[in-house]
C-alpha cells in the first residue's frame, strides 16, 4: 500500500525518485568523538562522478535531484517540457539554486524536500519561502524521516504532501493533519493570525 | 493577569491530547527512545537521574492563587510533595512517572497552564522582570506583549525545530532585572521621540558553554512590528544555524561567525519581505491582551502607615524582613514582598506544597490573588498593603518562607544539579547548603550587603553562574568533581561576565573560598561599595591572591 498522503488522502506514488549513486564507501563524519547527523547549510555532499554516474530513466515522470538538473539539464530539459520532470532538494541545500535554475519554478508539477532526519526544522523555512517568497503554486512535498508528528507543522508552512516513512502507517498519521483547531498565528496556510481570523472577546474572571 | 477564552483552552486541551497519543505510543513500541525524545522534550519532559523531570511553563513568571494551589496538589499526589522554582522562573517536578505525564497536563489545563516549549529545540517561556507593572523605575509594562508573543511562539510552524533551544525575555524598566543581554533575544522596550512604545532589540546573548552578551541588532522597532522583526531574526536562525555541533548550535556563535553587521543585514533583509505581513500586532489585539494587565483596583491610601512604622521600631527581627525582602511600588501605601525560597541548609528554589498552599493563600488574601516567580527562584506578593506586611511576616515566618537574606550572600541561585540532573557534571545543592551553614549568621549577612551567587552543575549554566558576582561552576575532572570559581559576573544594564579566578577546588574546599573572596571584599572595600563594585575597581587579583595564599600565609 501506498504511504504517500496528498491532501487528506492516500495516494498512488506516479514520481520515479532519482537518486544520486553511492560511490565507494560513504565516509561517517565525526566531531569531538560524536557522528555529525546534520549537513551544514550550503554544504557540499555529492561529487560529480555520482552526477555522473546517476542513471536518468528513460520515460516516466522523474523526481530528480536538483544538483542532477544543475549539472546535465541538457537531458532533461524534454522532460521538463512534457510534465515528467519534478526536482528534489535537501534540507541543507540552498533554496536559491533551485529558484534560479528555471526560469519559473511554477514550470515544475512537484518539488520534494527530503528530511534526512526529524529534527531538522529547516525543512519548514524552505516550505515557507517557497510558497511565500517564490511563489510556487504546485505540490509541495516532504518526504526522508517523516513522521506524523511533524504532519502539522508541514501543513502550516506550505506543504500539501507526505510521503511518510515506510515502516509508520500513512492511515494513522492523517489524524495528525487535524491536532489543533485554530492554531494562534499567522502561516503560510491560513496567513491570518487568531486575533485577525476570529473575533476575541476578553474572558469573564473564572 | 491573562485569562485563557476558549481559543487558548483548544489548544491546551488538543496539546493534551496529542501528548496523552504521543506517549500511548512510545509505551506501545510505535515510538522508539529516539523519535519520542524531541516529542517529550517539547512537552518539558526529560528523563533524568532517578525518574523524569517535568517543567510547567510559568509565562513570565506570573501565576494566580488558584494555579498555584493546582500546582501544590499535583506536587502532592504525583510527586514527593515538593516542586523546583527554576531560573526561567517555571516549576519543575523531580519525580513524576511518564505515564502520569499526560493525567498531569489535563490537571495543568483545568487551571490554564501547560508545559508546551519548556524544553526542546524551540523557541522557550519568555522571561520578564518579577516587578513588571508595579515598579517605581518602569517605563513599559511588557507583559501585554509578552503574552502575544507567548501564543505567536506557541506551536508557531515554522520554529518547531530550531537548531538548539531559544530563549526570549522582555524588559521595561530603568534598571533591567529581565538579563535582556544574556538572551537570544532581548527586547527592552522604551518610549520614543514620539512617546511611542518602541523596542530596543538586542540578540546573540546566552550563557552556557560559550557565555556571551548580546549585541544590539535594532536600536528602534515599532512594536507592531515584533512578532515579523523576530520571525526574520529565527529564519536566518533556522536556516543557517549550525547543527553539526549541538555546542555550537545557538544563534550567539552564528552572530559571532557573521558578525552582527552580517547578521544584521540578513535579517533586515529577510523583514523587508516579513514586515506587515498579517502577523503585524492590531492596536485592537494590543488593547484586548492589555486589558488583563491594567493596574489592580487599589485603594487609595497614604504614603505611610502607622502600624507597619511603629512594627519595625519595635521588631528587630521584622525590620531585618523588611529591609531585605520589601520592594518599592509605583502606588502610595502599597508594597512588593519577596517570599523567600532561600532558608539556610536547603535547596534554593525548592517549595513544598504546604508551602505552596500557605503562599496561595497569602497572595488570595493580600495581594488580589496573584504572584509572581522570579529568576532568582524566589516568590513575590506583588501589590500588598504597608498595613498588611506585619500579618504577613508572621504567617510565612510560620511556613518557613520569611529568612531575611534576599539579596544576600545565602539568597543563593541553584539549579539542581547532580542530584537530579543527568546532564551535570557536579552537585550544586550541597554547594549551596554548605555556604548558607558557613554564611549562617545574618548580622554578618546584612554588613556584607547586596551580593548574588551563582552556582551551575555544569557548563549549560541553568544557575547563570557568569552572571553572578561570585559565580561557582560544577566541573568533572577525571571522574571527580571540582567547582570553578568566577568572580565579577553581573547581571543589569551593566550587565558583565565573571572571571574565573584560577584552577578548581573540591567541594570541602567551597565554603573556605567564599569565605575568603569576602574577606579581600570586607578589608577593601569602601563605605559605598557592594562586593561587585569592588571587584570592578581593585580587579581580580587581590582576591586571587588571597584564596591561593598557602594556608600557613594566611594566618600571617
Amino acid at each position: 500500500m501506498s504511504n504517500l498522503i496528498l491532501g487528506t488522502s492516500i495516494v498512488e506514488d506516479e514520481w520515479n525518485l532519482v537518486r544520486l549513486p553511492v560511490l565507494g564507501e560513504e565516509t561517517v563524519r565525526k566531531q569531538a568523538g560524536k557522528v555529525v547527523l546534520f549537513k551544514l547549510t550550503g554544504e557540499k555532499t555529492y561529487s560529480e562522478e555520482q552526477i555522473a554516474a546517476t542513471v536518468i530513466p528513460a520515460t516516466g515522470k522523474i523526481l530528480a535531484p536538483l544538483s542532477l538538473w544543475i549539472a546535465r539539464r541538457g537531458e532533461l530539459e524534454s522532460r521538463l517540457a512534457a510534465g515528467e520532470l519534478a526536482i528534489w532538494l535537501d534540507t541543507h541545500e540552498v533554496l536559491a539554486d533551485l529558484v534560479s535554475a528555471f526560469d519559473d519554478i511554477n514550470q515544475l508539477p512537484l518539488i520534494a524536500v527530503h528530511v534526512e532526519r526529524f529534527a531538522d526544522g529547516r525543512i519548514f523555512s524552505i516550505g515557507n519561502l517557497l510558497r511565500t517568497r517564490h511563489g510556487y503554486q504546485n505540490t509541495l512535498r516532504a518526504f526522508g524521516d517523516v513522521l506524523r508528528d511533524q504532519l502539522f507543522f508541514l501543513k502550516r508552512c506550505g506543504f500539501d504532501s507526505y510521503l511518510i516513512r515506510a515502516d509508520r502507517s500513512a492511515e494513522d498519521a492523517l489524524a495528525s493533519l487535524k491536532d489543533f483547531s485554530q492554531p494562534y498565528q499567522g502561516a503560510v496556510d491560513d496567513k491570518q493570525p487568531v486575533w485577525r481570523r476570529v473575533s476575541r472577546q476578553p474572558a469573564s474572571q473564572p | 493577569m491573562y485569562k485563557y477564552d476558549e481559543i487558548d483552552q483548544a489548544i491546551v486541551d488538543e496539546r493534551v491530547a496529542q501528548y496523552r497519543d504521543q506517549t500511548r505510543r512510545y509505551l506501545a513500541g510505535e515510538l522508539t527512545d529516539e523519535e519520542f525524545r524531541p516529542l517529550r522534550l517539547q512537552n518539558g519532559l526529560y528523563i533524568q537521574r532517578h525518574a523524569p523531570m517535568l517543567r510547567i511553563a510559568v509565562p513570565y513568571g506570573m501565576l494566580s492563587s488558584r494555579q498555584l494551589h493546582k500546582l501544590a496538589d499535583i506536587a502532592a499526589r504525583y510527586d514527593r510533595g515538593y516542586g523546583h522554582f527554576s531560573t526561567r522562573q517555571n516549576l519543575q517536578l523531580n519525580w513524576p512517572k511518564l505515564e502520569d505525564v499526560p493525567d498531569i497536563l489535563a490537571e495543568l489545563a483545568t487551571v490554564q497552564m501547560h508545559a508546551i516549549q519548556t524544553s526542546g529545540n524551540c523557541i522557550r517561556n519568555i522571561t520578564t522582570d518579577q516587578f513588571a507593572g508595579i515598579a517605581p523605575d518602569e517605563i513599559i509594562d511588557p507583559r501585554a506583549v509578552a503574552e502575544i508573543m507567548r501564543q505567536w511562539s506557541t506551536f508557531h510552524p515554522e520554529f518547531a525545530l530550531l537548531p538548539r533551544k531559544f530563549k526570549i525575555a522582555v524588559s521595561g524598566t530603568k534598571q533591567d532585572r529581565a538579563i535582556v543581554q544574556a538572551h537570544d533575544i532581548g527586547l527592552e522596550f522604551y518610549r520614543d521621540s514620539d512617546n511611542k512604545m518602541a523596542i530596543k532589540v538586542w540578540v546573540g546573548g546566552g550563557l552556557g558553554r560559550t557565555p556571551i552578551l548580546g549585541s544590539v541588532i535594532r536600536e528602534h522597532l515599532e512594536w507592531q512590528h515584533v512578532l515579523t522583526y523576530c520571525e526574520a531574526i529565527i529564519r536566518v536562525y533556522n536556516l543557517h544555524g549550525r547543527r553539526d555541533n549541538a555546542y555550537k548550535a545557538r544563534i550567539k556563535i552564528l552572530v559571532k561567525a557573521l558578525g552582527i553587521d552580517e547578521f544584521r543585514k540578513q535579517v533586515e533583509a529577510e523583514w523587508a519581505y516579513l514586515k506587515d505581513s498579517p502577523n503585524t500586532i492590531t492596536e485592537a489585539e494590543l488593547q484586548r491582551v492589555a486589558q488583563y494587565f491594567t493596574k489592580m483596583p487599589y485603594d487609595t491610601l497614604p504614603a505611610h502607615d502607622a502600624s507597619f512604622d511603629s512594627a519595625i521600631a519595635s521588631n528587630p527581627a521584622f525590620a531585618a524582613w523588611v529591609k531585605r525582602s520589601v520592594h518599592a511600588h509605583q502606588q502610595p501605601g502599597y508594597r512588593a514582598v519577596t517570599l523567600s525560597l532561600k532558608p539556610h541548609g536547603r535547596a534554593p528554589g525548592d517549595a513544598t506544597s504546604e508551602q505552596m498552599h500557605v503562599v496561595a493563600d497569602l497572595a488570595e488574601k493580600y495581594s488580589f490573588g496573584e504572584l509572581r516567580v522570579s529568576h532568582e527562584q524566589n516568590l513575590i506578593l506583588a501589590d500588598v498593603r504597608l498595613s498588611d506586611l506585619f500579618s504577613i511576616w508572621e504567617q510565612a515566618r510560620a511556613a518557613g518562607l520569611a529568612t531575611p537574606n534576599i539579596g544576600l550572600l545565602t539568597d543563593i541561585i541553584c539549579c539542581p544539579g547532580g542530584d537530579f540532573c543527568s546532564l551535570a557534571n557536579a552537585k550544586s545543592i550541597p554547594i549551596a547548603e554548605a555556604i548558607q551553614q558557613q554564611f549562617d549568621n545574618l548580622d554578618y549577612l546584612h554588613d556584607i550587603g547586596d551580593i548574588e551567587l551563582n552556582i551551575s552543575g555544569c557548563m549549560n549554566a541553568c544557575g547563570h553562574h557568569h552572571i553572578g558576582h561570585i559565580g561557582i561552576l560544577g566541573v568533572d575532572k577525571d571522574g571527580s568533581e571540582w567547582y570553578q570559581v568566577t568572580i565579577g559576573g553581573k547581571q543589569g544594564n551593566d550587565a558583565s561576565i565573571g572571571t574565573v579566578i584560577g584552577p578548581s577546588f573540591a567541594a570541602e574546599e567551597m565554603p573556605g573560598v567564599v569565605q575568603r573572596l569576602i574577606d579581600v571584599y570586607l578589608q577593601e572595600r569602601t563605605e559605598e561599595e557592594r562586593f561587585i563594585d569592588t571587584v570592578r575597581r581593585i580587579g581580580v587579583a587581590p582576591f586571587k591572591a588571597h584564596v591561593y595564599a598557602k594556608k600557613e600565609a594566611a594566618h600571617v
